[in-house]
Formats: structure tokens, C-alpha cells, sequence
């Protein structure tokens, strides 16, 4: 794809995602619909920039997602009752926990790296779900929700008005989507790519291999994080399940159904996989096997996503 | 003092000695070509001095450094670079994209998050230069792995040049390839070795390609040293013909 045709899909999407609340409700939509999309497609954005741009596949990005959202919640529901603050602690929990897990798993790769990540994210998941006293265990964490954010000057009000945590979120995705494509785009970004095309020839070009993997893990999970504490405020709830390996594994779909070699993939992959869950479950409660018939044909027919399709015939 | 020194180098496969004591010194400037039979231990040597394995026993000194145990990027670091017999790119990027990886990691600038103008305008400098040497500058926005086998290899070849490297490791560089491109790779090979003084070891087997490039040659045989010397030398020894030919020495 040329540098014009690129261009013109960052406009598209920056344009779609900024007057997504205005047009939403009309095509039988609603404003949290479009918060879930830009949330999701940002930790599969995150979990993408391991898998599609450094070429390692984690089963386990749920698990500091989780941690983030529980960090969140935690820190409203105990400690302050500050978004920012709350913020902060979830992003820096999920992030530090990465980075601790990250030097015991980084040596690993393919399918043992995938199942080592998916032990760890099981780890999280059933404390979550054991200790009761402190979690909620099954339930879920309730009796806490997101607080407007003081400004001292205003205040804004992302509790009671659904556009304005649209809007926070867009904010926060877009900074966060700015800094991804910018590291991809620097040296760094580009032994990642190296590492991805040939390990072997990386290596043997000077770049430690292993340390890089391990930067590119914490720099995927504090993203991931981000969307995490973003979920846990959206949803003014967490539970177990958003650290389950299933969840994980949607983050896996959704960027391999959008084109994990394509920047934008995993959002559109969001998208089609947020709004088809939001329509087949009120038809139908098996609607999770119609989205894996879904992916599977996606898979068969498009091996390299929807955007990857789109990116060949304008290529040809 | 020798660029090279490896001595009494053992390497083990199970109850297999793929490499068997071997001990050889390469001088800096030197051209060393490495033959010998089909299994013979010539790549599993490569392998040790370029760090992908470690020996059995021995020790392996790069200038006047030990480098048995080091890493292989740390090996590069130091100036030990190397292409494998198959040949090892990136073959989704372009030649240029290649020749930038290994441009920009040898400049120190593999942890950046951006580089400056200047620097960059550097790189690319840098790159056509490296594009015009390897006789590869008019394929420079294709993809590697959509072209002919030679120019792959003279990619890889250039990749291992832009880490500045003092010593070079060619593992059959013109394995696969036809007379044209062979005569092209062999003059490559010759005008970094005379131009650059640069250090080169290569295993090869076309003996058009040795005798033609070679300083000196070293013989390997079932792991161990068979024979070394000049190219006459090696030509006229018996041990080395027996081994060739089958013949009971």
C-alpha cells in the first residue's frame, strides 16, 4: 500500500472513530458501543504489536487487562475515589506485573510461549476468583463506580454522560495508538520487525534477541493495561473474566480477524467482533460459535485478516 | 598477534564428534577458506566461533579476547559476522529495509525511539553505499524474498558488511548458484577482501572459487584437521586427495 492510500485510511479511521457517538444511535447503535470498540480495539491493538510486529503470540494479554481493571476498581472502591489516580495504579499494576513474568517467559517461543502465558494469566484469574473478601470472587467487584474528574476550573462529568467517556477514551486510544505507531516506526520498531521476519538473522546482526522480545512484551502489556483500566471504568464493574484465557483469546481473534499485519487490523477486528457479539447475543445465547464460524471462515478465506483482503486488491 | 585463535575446539553430538580438536589461528588480512567431504564438521566449526553453539571443549580467543561462552550478539558487537549456508534475510522487507536493519543496530541505534536528520540521512548514505558495492542498487525497493537466489545472497552478504564486521564468516556463499552468478560473488568476496583488508573465512566447495580467492586453506576431515597450507600446497598433498577421492591414503 502507498504512502498516499495510507494516509487516507488514518484520516478514515480518525474520522469514523471522532463522530462514531454522532451517527451511532441512528444506525441503531448506542454511544457505549462505540466506548467498547475503541477499549477492545485497543488491548488487541496492544496485544498486536507483540504478535503482528515482533512475531511472538501471547494467550495470556487478559491477565493485565485484568490486573489493570481490578486495580481500578480496587483503588476507587478502597483507597480514593479518583479516576486519574485509580487510573494510574491499574496501568502501573498490570504493567509491573509484565515485566516481572516477562523475564521467565521471554526464552520461550510459538506454542510454548503461548501456553506459558496462558499458566500465568490462569494464575491471576483464580485469585480473582478465590479470594472473596477482597475481590468479589465470582460475582465480580461492585459497589464502586467511575468518579468525574475534577479539573478545578470544570469538571468532567464521564459518569453521567456517555459522550464524555466516549470522548476521554478516544483521547487516551489516541495517544496510545500515536505512541505504538511511532516506536514501530524507529530503529527500535524495526528490530522488532527483524526479529519477527528472521531470529536468526537478527541475532546474528547484534541485537539480543531475548532482551527485545521482553521490551516489546511490557511495552504490549502496559498498553493492554491502559485498555484494561478503560474497560473496568466503562463497565463501573470487573470481574474474573475479563482475566480469563477466553478473553485473551479474543484479543487473539480480533486481530487475526481484522489483519494483525496491518496497524488499524485489530480495531477494525474489534469492531466486527464487539457489534456482532452486541446483535447475536440478544438473537441467540450460542452466539459465540456463529463468531468462531465467523473467524474460521475469516481465517480459510482471508488468511491475513478483513484489512489484509482490502490492502491486497488495492496493491493489485 | 592472530585476529582468530581456536584451540583444541571440541564439539559433541550425543556420542557423535562433529568437531574434533581442531585448532587453527587466522591472521587479520588473512583469506581462509575452510573445506573438506560432506559432513565433515565445516559448519558446526562456523558455528562455534559465531556463538550459535558453544563447544564441548576448548577455547576460542577473538582478538586476544576469550569468546567461547559469549552470546552471538555479543560476538557481532565485537566484529565477528557471519551468512549462513541458507541464506538468512528478511525476506518480507525490502532490500533496502534489510540493509537499514543492519545499518542502524551497527550504528548503536537499535534501543532508539527516533533518530535525528542527520543521523537518518547518515543511514541512508550509508546504504546506497552498501547497495552500489553489492551490485544490488537497482534492486533496492523489491522485496527480498522475491529475487534471484544470487542477489539474495549478496544481500545477506551486504547485511553482514554494513556491521563493519573485522572478521567475516561465509558459509558456501556460492552454494546454489550458476556460473555467472558464482563469478559475480567471487568478485564481490575479492574486492572487500583486497580494498577493505577485511579478515575472511569461508567454507566452501567449488575449488574454482578457492584457488582463485584462498590465502590459505584449511582441510577438514571427519571433524579434525586434515591438512593446512597454501592452495599448491593443498593441491599437492595426498592426504587431502585420498580424502577427496575415496581412496584408501
Amino acid at each position: 500500500m502507498n504512502s498516499r492510500a495510507k494516509r487516507a485510511a488514518d484520516i478514515g479511521v480518525w474520522v469514523v472513530l471522532i463522530t462514531m457517538p454522532y451517527w451511532m444511535t441512528l444506525i441503531g447503535g448506542y454511544t457505549e458501543l462505540g466506548s467498547r470498540v475503541i477499549v477492545l480495539g485497543l488491548a488487541a491493538m496492544a496485544l498486536n504489536f507483540l504478535l503482528g510486529f515482533t512475531g511472538v503470540l501471547s494467550f495470556g494479554h487478559a491477565a493485565y487487562f485484568g490486573l489493570s481493571a481490578y486495580g481500578v476498581g480496587m483503588t476507587i472502591h478502597y483507597l480514593v475515589p479518583s479516576t486519574p489516580l485509580a487510573f494510574l495504579i491499574g496501568v502501573t499494576v498490570g504493567t509491573a506485573a509484565a515485566a516481572l513474568i516477562g523475564p521467565l517467559i521471554i526464552r520461550l517461543r510459538g506454542v510454548y510461549f503461548a501456553m506459558v502465558t496462558i499458566a500465568f494469566g490462569q494464575v491471576f484469574y483464580f485469585i480473582a476468583f478465590r479470594w472473596n473478601s477482597v475481590t468479589g470472587g465470582d460475582d465480580g467487584l461492585t459497589g464502586w463506580r467511575r468518579v468525574p474528574i475534577d479539573l478545578h476550573f470544570t469538571t468532567i462529568n464521564i459518569l453521567g454522560n456517555d459522550k464524555a467517556f466516549y470522548y476521554l477514551a478516544l483521547i487516551v486510544f489516541a495517544a496510545s495508538a500515536a505512541v505504538m505507531a511511532w516506536l514501530l516506526r524507529s530503529p527500535f520498531g524495526r528490530t522488532l520487525l527483524a526479529i519477527r521476519e528472521n531470529e536468526r538473522r537478527g541475532r546474528f546482526l547484534g541485537i539480543p534477541v531475548d532482551r527485545h522480545i521482553w521490551m516489546s512484551w511490557v511495552i504490549s502489556c502496559f498498553f493492554v493495561s491502559v485498555a484494561g483500566a478503560l474497560y473496568a471504568l466503562l463497565n463501573n464493574f470487573i470481574d474474573p473474566r475479563a482475566l480469563r484465557w477466553d478473553q485473551s483469546g479474543d484479543f487473539v481473534i480480533m486481530a487475526v480477524l481484522g489483519g494483525m499485519r496491518v496497524f488499524w487490523g485489530p480495531l477494525i477486528g474489534a469492531a466486527i467482533f464487539v457489534v456482532l457479539q452486541d446483535y447475536l447475543s440478544s438473537q441467540t445465547e450460542n452466539w459465540m460459535s456463529l463468531i468462531g464460524l465467523f473467524f474460521v471462515l475469516v481465517v480459510l478465506f482471508f488468511p491475513r485478516g478483513v484489512l489484509g483482503l482490502v490492502r491486497r486488491r488495492a496493491a493489485s | 598477534m592472530s585476529l582468530l585463535s581456536v584451540e583444541n575446539v571440541t564439539r559433541r553430538f550425543g556420542s557423535l564428534i562433529a568437531v574434533d580438536n581442531v585448532s587453527m589461528t587466522v591472521e587479520p588480512g588473512e583469506l581462509r577458506a575452510v573445506i573438506g567431504p560432506n559432513g565433515a564438521g565445516k559448519t558446526t566449526f562456523f558455528n562455534l566461533i559465531s556463538g550459535f553453539l558453544q563447544p564441548t571443549s576448548g577455547r576460542i580467543e577473538f582478538d586476544g579476547a576469550d569468546i567461547t561462552w559469549m552470546l552471538p550478539a555479543r560476538r557481532v558487537w565485537r566484529g565477528i559476522a557471519r551468512t549462513f549456508q541458507i541464506t538468512e534475510v528478511f525476506p518480507e522487507l525490502s532490500v533496502r529495509e534489510n540493509l537499514r536493519i543492519a545499518v542502524e543496530v551497527a550504528s548503536g541505534y537499535r534501543l532508539r525511539p527516533w533518530i535525528s536528520r542527520a543521523a537518518a540521512a547518515e543511514i541512508a548514505a550509508r546504504i546506497d553505499e552498501l547497495l552500489a558495492m553489492g551490485g544490488i542498487a537497482g534492486v533496492a525497493h523489491r522485496l527480498v524474498g522475491e529475487l534471484s537466489h544470487g542477489d539474495q545472497r549478496a544481500c545477506e552478504i551486504m547485511m553482514a558488511l554494513a556491521l563493519k564486521p573485522r572478521l567475516l564468516l561465509l558459509d558456501e556463499p556460492t552454494a546454489g548458484m550458476g556460473d555467472q552468478e558464482t563469478y559475480n560473488t567471487t568478485q564481490l568476496i575479492r574486492r572487500l577482501h583486497r580494498d577493505q583488508s577485511l579478515t575472511v573465512v569461508l567454507i566452501e566447495h567449488d575449488m574454482r572459487v578457492i584457488f582463485h580467492l584462498a590465502d590459505r586453506i584449511t582441510v577438514l576431515a571427519e571433524g579434525a584437521v586434515l591438512a593446512e597450507g597454501t592452495p599448491p600446497e593443498i593441491a599437492a598433498n595426498a592426504a587431502v586427495q585420498a580424502a577427496y577421492l575415496g581412496q584408501a591414503a
